[in-house]
């Protein structure tokens, strides 16, 4: 599960300078587009859609992630609560 | 707590099945368009991590000052789940931005700072994997490190002129700035602080399941 | 007494230095070879960039200073003079002080030398304002050096303790990095822009507020165990 998350967030920030189309611009001033970017050609659709995906993707995965753990400790209990019981007698 | 798990569910179930709708609902804002309607889940994303984030700081507070082993069973779960939503506003803010400003990402304040937030509380996991006997201690001690620069990270937006938007924008929706929208907002935002509750009892669980098997391990070697 | 144990501590780190000088000379030449190896990546037509000072400056005292943090309480751990410490009779935060007073004396000398060599290899004007820039760079290492003598003590018993350390660290001690770094730019703009390099001495002087105060709290607790 940290890989997981490692390589995701290592990949957000790797993709980030591979994609953008110009480097930042100082932040002296209010910048609410930078020009000649193709703002208007980019449809929105997509990315909403990613944006929403992303957050039902990741809220499940973890859901399972803690299903498994869970699943593995309670057999581990079991297991030994069995052991233990045998031992005693 | 248990009590409240299944109509806990059932709500967020009820409020993320609900959402698109509401949010397909919403008006337009007037210069982004579409793109804006990620609003819906990139503000309550931060607002559950602030949340989890909450939630991990006041439990490793009282782990490293009280030794209570079921705070730092809530310290983990709010480390945890404040990776995930920091995760989702870091993946939605700059599918945001890319529309928006026309790059994916800013080296401006908030976008920083908000990174580097992540970044601790990754650490802290990292720190409790990694570190053999005794990391959860050093876990605690960031995460109050972690604590301590969320609220920086939520006020920086104001002091600084940047190109993400300022904290006010929230509180003048919510007031009816933007007629339609301050519904969904209100349902998303109540909705993903919901989620993580979820999540961290969830996890809480887990932990308080690991730590009873610690035990039985211990007293069966003996 | 607080203060009388942290400069025993202090003077008892200083000894041991001045047996060897390890720390000292090591901080110092692995500061300079990254001040190099820098000058030698943001080099235009033979020319250095003249922009990237100010943050080469301050990346050497962060790659330094924790190599120096490693190393020092490497020394702790190896005779095990930790629990010794930790059992003495005196308050722990003062150990805490001795240690950051230590690091600090290490950072500052080697800051003395590092930067004449930056503003030289990088035809910046460090010193046209000399008191600003000291106080920029006593409370940035101030802020550095005290986060980092918490991470590194209580790393010092455990595993990974080499790679934790700048995992825990780095992610903390940016933002007082990069307010050395906006301060130090603010200074070498023409004419030096001293308001701005004052605002940033006042952020840093909030950061190393909290940070202390966090630091001094938390030392006791991570100490027991």
């Amino acid at each position: 599960m940290m890989t997981r998350i490692l390589l995701l967030v290592g990949s957000l920030l790797l993709a980030a300078p591979a994609v953008a189309l110009q480097p930042p611009s100082a932040q002296s001033e209010f910048v609410p587009a930078a020009p000649g970017a193709s703002t208007e050609q980019l449809p929105a659709a997509p990315l909403v859609v990613a944006a929403y995906a992303f957050v039902w993707v990741a809220a499940m995965g973890y859901v399972w992630t803690i299903g498994r753990r869970l699943t593995k400790v309670e057999d581990d209990l079991r297991a030994l609560e069995r052991k233990a019981g045998k031992a005693s007698r | 707590m248990k009590r409240l798990f299944a109509p806990l569910l059932v709500t967020v179930a009820v409020l993320f099945v609900a959402a698109p709708y509401f949010i397909a609902e919403a008006p337009y804002e007037s210069t982004m368009g579409l793109v804006q309607k990620i609003f819906y889940f990139h503000v309550p994303s931060w607002m559950a991590m602030y949340t989890a984030i909450a939630v991990c700081a006041l439990g490793s507070a009282v782990f490293l000052f009280k030794n209570n082993k079921t705070a730092d069973a809530y310290a983990v779960a709010g480390a945890e789940v404040a990776v995930l939503f920091g995760l989702m506003g870091l993946v939605s803010g700059p599918l945001w931005g890319r529309k928006a400003w026309g790059v994916w990402w800013q080296w401006d304040v908030r976008l920083t700072t908000a990174l580097l937030m992540e970044l601790i509380f990754v650490a802290c996991l990292l720190v409790r994997k990694y570190g053999g006997p005794g990391s959860e201690k050093l876990a605690a001690a960031t995460a109050l490190f972690g604590g301590a620069t969320a609220p920086f990270v939520y006020k920086s937006v104001d002091i600084w002129r940047t190109v993400h938007p300022k904290t006010s924008v929230v509180p003048e929706l919510l007031k009816g700035s933007m007629p339609g929208s301050g519904l969904p907002f209100a349902l998303s935002a109540i909705g993903f602080v919901l989620l993580a509750t979820l999540l961290m009892m969830v996890r809480v669980n887990l932990a308080k399941r690991q730590m009873a098997l610690d035990e039985l391990y211990l007293d069966y070697e003996e | 007494m607080f203060l009388r144990t942290a400069l025993l501590v202090l003077r008892k780190d200083a000894a041991i230095e001045a047996k060897s000088w390890e720390v000292l000379t090591t901080t110092v030449f692995f500061a300079v070879s990254a001040v190099l190896v820098f000058s030698f990546a943001f080099v235009k037509e033979g020319e250095p960039l003249e922009d990237a000072a100010a943050g080469i400056l301050w990346i050497a005292v962060a790659f330094s200073g924790t190599l120096a943090l490693g190393r020092t309480f490497e020394r702790e751990r190896y005779a095990e003079t930790l629990r010794a410490l930790l059992l003495a009779p005196a308050p722990r935060p003062a150990l805490y002080v001795g240690k950051l007073l230590g690091i600090l004396l290490v950072l500052g000398i080697a800051e003395l030398l590092l930067t004449p060599l930056v503003a030289l290899l990088f035809h910046a004007a460090l010193f046209a304002r000399p008191a600003l820039m000291a106080a920029l760079l006593v409370t940035g290492t101030a802020g550095f050096a005290c986060v980092g003598t918490l991470f590194a003590a209580m790393l010092v018993r455990a595993r990974s303790r080499d790679v934790l350390l700048p995992i825990l660290l780095y992610p903390i001690t940016i933002p007082v990095i990069i307010a050395g770094v906006r301060g130090t730019s603010a200074l070498l703009a023409s004419p030096p822009d001293e308001a701005t390099a004052v605002m940033w001495i006042g952020i840093l002087t909030a950061f190393d507020v909290v940070f202390v105060t966090l630091s001094l709290w938390a030392f006791e607790p991570l100490m027991t165990d």
